[in-house]
């Protein structure tokens, strides 16, 4: 998978966490800039992304994350990109 | 080319608990949408009856939190208090959506991380304001064993006392066995964390009745799930959640049934189909000895142990209907002639077989047991059948059933539909009883008259002449008995058919039941000629019914109905097949005279049967 193919299928993940369907992540975002991403939605989306994807997260990787971008790289490694 | 090696990919699936009983949406986004446009309770309860992930319970949950629950419902409000030592918060939306799920407005108060026991004993005054019905510690692993087992025992008992104080019901967590082993196997030598909460779950169990607690028990949950379903090490050193957030929604219904439990709130009556529900294939169109169930085959036997299930939980009060599309006569054929049924039309509190659609019957069925719907459990293998009464009788529970029948059972004790809290009288019963069996068990240990013990376990052996319903249990005895097998005459089914109506053939088969149950069908006798020597052709028996006078009781009945054959001798022969030593002397022990040829003679005018620790019943 691409990177924007990525994005596009981590969305309806962001749309049922943050409760908007209008959500649109971009590899730039971050959590300070999206209201009520906090720790425990940090924990939850990570999780949700491990379900569907099928992979697990080394808490070293999930220490490391900045942004969307990030996040988007990571999974593309783990998938073999 | 050469062969690149590649780093092996760190895939992972793991398995968390889900609400398997449960359906999954069709197409979530627009319902999702619809019941944003309008979040009425009914829109809202039919989303919280599917199997959502956590993600999507939460979001439900925010739906929820939009609806005045309290000023609009007709569903009791429950005040809970979640007090934790670790991380709880994220537990609190997958609660108040099983509660939904369960008829109950569940108003919720959090307490601070880690500081329950102040909360109860200092006490807080928000606490005390909050009122509590129900009072959740959800303690976990890590910190029940931070004690030694006694002093935490006594720590518990303080804060039960408190909360019950408070006027609220303790509903307490059991401790989640979240240590690795350092001894291993033999952990309980050790004392170790690990060791330590299986000690404090035992002792839990035997407070608990005491206390009036009720008990959430993890552990057995994770006995059956996986701990790994509920728990993360890594999200326990990120955020202190003992319980992971994706088993969340799971967890929330553990909670919600207990409490539906304790108010009366669970599912009463649970409704039958019949057709590939009860037992395989369709009675209308197979017959009586088409349908598949009972020994003989993997799936007949998934099907008994679904009517076991069933008769258990009617034998703990919980009343059993039948719900069928089928010609009322038809219906009730197998509960009253196949010898294979475990649940009798007396199990059954109301029998409804006709063509109505099946919302009417279930509707016609509340009422004649007097119960509301919402007390109904439905199980039916149509999906089309569970599709229409989801939507004309939204109060009705109706199970996701597994295509799988091995997995039926299971699937109807996850759903905690019939979670419950106390005994009832026909509990109580039940426990007699068992009792009772354990004595029996203990009988055969401290009597040294084998005698005495067989007569004990009241034994039953039941005959009939070969059938259509017992072909294919009579044709896996045949070819699968291996030692006591006198002549090991291999037959087809469809030679052993051929024989049921055939004049010089004349099978036998026997069901042995005792006191613990019954053993299905464990022996065939076959003769073969009309004249006045009737040949033993085969000659079965199970080895589980070994040491019983099975035999002597086979031979019996066998006796009988040569006689009235008008035979005046029966012939057998010992035939080795490598397997059979066991058998060797079987004709000679039965009083038969070894004659030069290798067959063996019993002359039926000086036979008499000898006294036999067991009834002999002839099955019309």
């Amino acid at each position: 998978m691409t990177e924007a193919e990525l994005l596009v299928a981590i969305t309806p993940i962001f749309r049922d966490a943050f409760s908007d369907d209008h959500f649109v992540p971009t590899m730039s975002l971050s959590a300070k800039d999206v209201p009520g991403w906090d720790s425990y939605k940090q924990v939850n989306i990570l999780i949700a992304l491990e379900e569907k994807f099928g992979v697990k997260f080394r808490s070293r990787e999930i220490d490391k994350l900045a942004n969307i971008g990030d996040l988007v790289r990571l999974l593309g490694e783990k998938l073999g990109g | 080319m050469r062969p690149v090696a590649r780093p092996a990919r760190f895939r992972h699936t793991s398995k968390m608990p889900a609400l398997t009983w449960l359906p999954t949406h069709p197409d979530w986004p627009a319902a999702l949408k619809a019941a944003e446009a309008s979040p009425s309770l009914e829109n809202l309860t039919t989303l919280a009856h599917c199997n959502l992930d956590f993600i999507r319970t939460d979001r439900l949950d925010r739906l929820i939190e939009r609806v005045d629950l309290n000023a609009s419902s007709p569903y009791p409000t429950i005040r809970l208090a979640v007090l934790g030592s670790a991380t709880t918060a994220h537990l609190a939306g997958a609660i108040r959506v099983a509660g939904l799920r369960h008829g109950l407005a569940i108003s919720l108060y959090q307490g601070e991380y880690g500081q329950y026991a102040q909360d109860l004993l200092a006490p807080d005054p928000a606490l005390a304001a909050f009122r509590p019905d129900f009072l959740l510690l959800a303690l976990d692993g890590y910190h029940l064993a931070s004690l030694d087992p006694a002093a935490m025992r006594a720590r518990l008992h303080q804060i039960w006392h408190a909360a019950a104080q408070l006027g609220a019901r303790v509903i307490q967590q059991t401790g989640l066995p979240v240590h690795p082993a350092q001894l291993g196997q033999n952990e309980f030598l050790l004392n170790s964390p690990s060791s330590a909460l299986t000690q404090l779950n035992r002792m839990l169990r035997e407070d608990a009745p005491d206390h009036h607690v009720l008990l959430l028990t993890i552990d057995e949950e994770a006995a059956r799930h996986g701990l790994d379903g509920f728990h993360s090490r890594t999200i326990w050193h990120r955020a202190k959640q003992e319980i992971s957030p994706a088993a969340a929604p799971y967890y929330g219904d553990l909670v919600a049934r207990l409490i539906a439990a304790a108010r009366g709130k669970s599912a009463k009556c649970l409704v039958l189909d019949l057709d590939n529900t009860l037992w395989g294939g369709v009675i209308g169109d197979d017959g009586l000895d088409g349908i598949v169930l009972g020994q003989g085959s993997a799936e007949g036997e998934a099907f008994v142990a679904i009517q076991a299930y069933a008769k258990a939980l009617s034998q703990r009060g919980i009343a059993l209907a039948v719900c069928s599309k089928n010609d009322e006569a038809n219906a009730r054929a197998p509960f009253e002639n196949h010898p294979e049924m475990v649940l009798k039309l007396s199990d059954i509190a109301c029998f409804v077989a006709n063509w109505n659609d099946k919302a009417t019957n279930i509707r016609a069925i509340a009422k004649s047991l007097n119960l509301g719907l919402e007390a109904m459990a439905f199980l039916d293998d149509n999906p089309a059948e569970r599709a229409l009464v989801r939507r004309e009788l939204p109060m009705v529970r109706v199970f996701e059933m597994p295509e799988e029948p091995a997995l039926v059972a299971d699937c109807i004790a996850q759903s905690g539909w019939f979670e419950s809290v106390a005994l009832t009288e026909d509990d109580r019963n039940r426990a007699a009883q068992y009792a009772a069996n354990a004595a029996r068990a203990a009988l055969q240990q401290t009597v040294t008259d084998i005698e005495t013990y067989l007569s004990s376990l009241a034994m039953r052996l039941v005959w009939r002449r070969f059938d259509r319903v017992g072909l294919t249990r009579i044709a896996q005895l045949v070819n699968k008995t291996n030692q006591f097998n006198l002549t090991t005459q291999r037959y087809s089914e469809a030679e052993i058919a051929a024989m049921i109506d055939a004049p010089d053939w004349l099978g036998l088969q026997f069901r042995l039941v005792d006191s613990f149950g019954d053993n299905g069908m464990i022996g065939i006798v076959l003769l073969r000629g009309t004249g006045a020597t009737l040949d033993i052709d085969s000659w079965l028996m199970s080895c589980r019914v070994l040491g019983r006078r099975v035999e002597q009781a086979m031979l019996a009945v066998t006796a009988e109905v040569a006689r009235a054959r008008g035979a005046m001798r029966l012939r057998g022969r010992f035939v080795a097949s490598g397997r059979n030593e066991m058998v060797r002397d079987h004709y000679e022990k039965l009083g038969f005279a070894p004659e030069p040829d290798g067959f063996a003679l019993l002359d039926l005018a000086r036979y008499t049967p000898p006294l036999l620790p067991m009834m002999i019943e002839d099955e019309p």
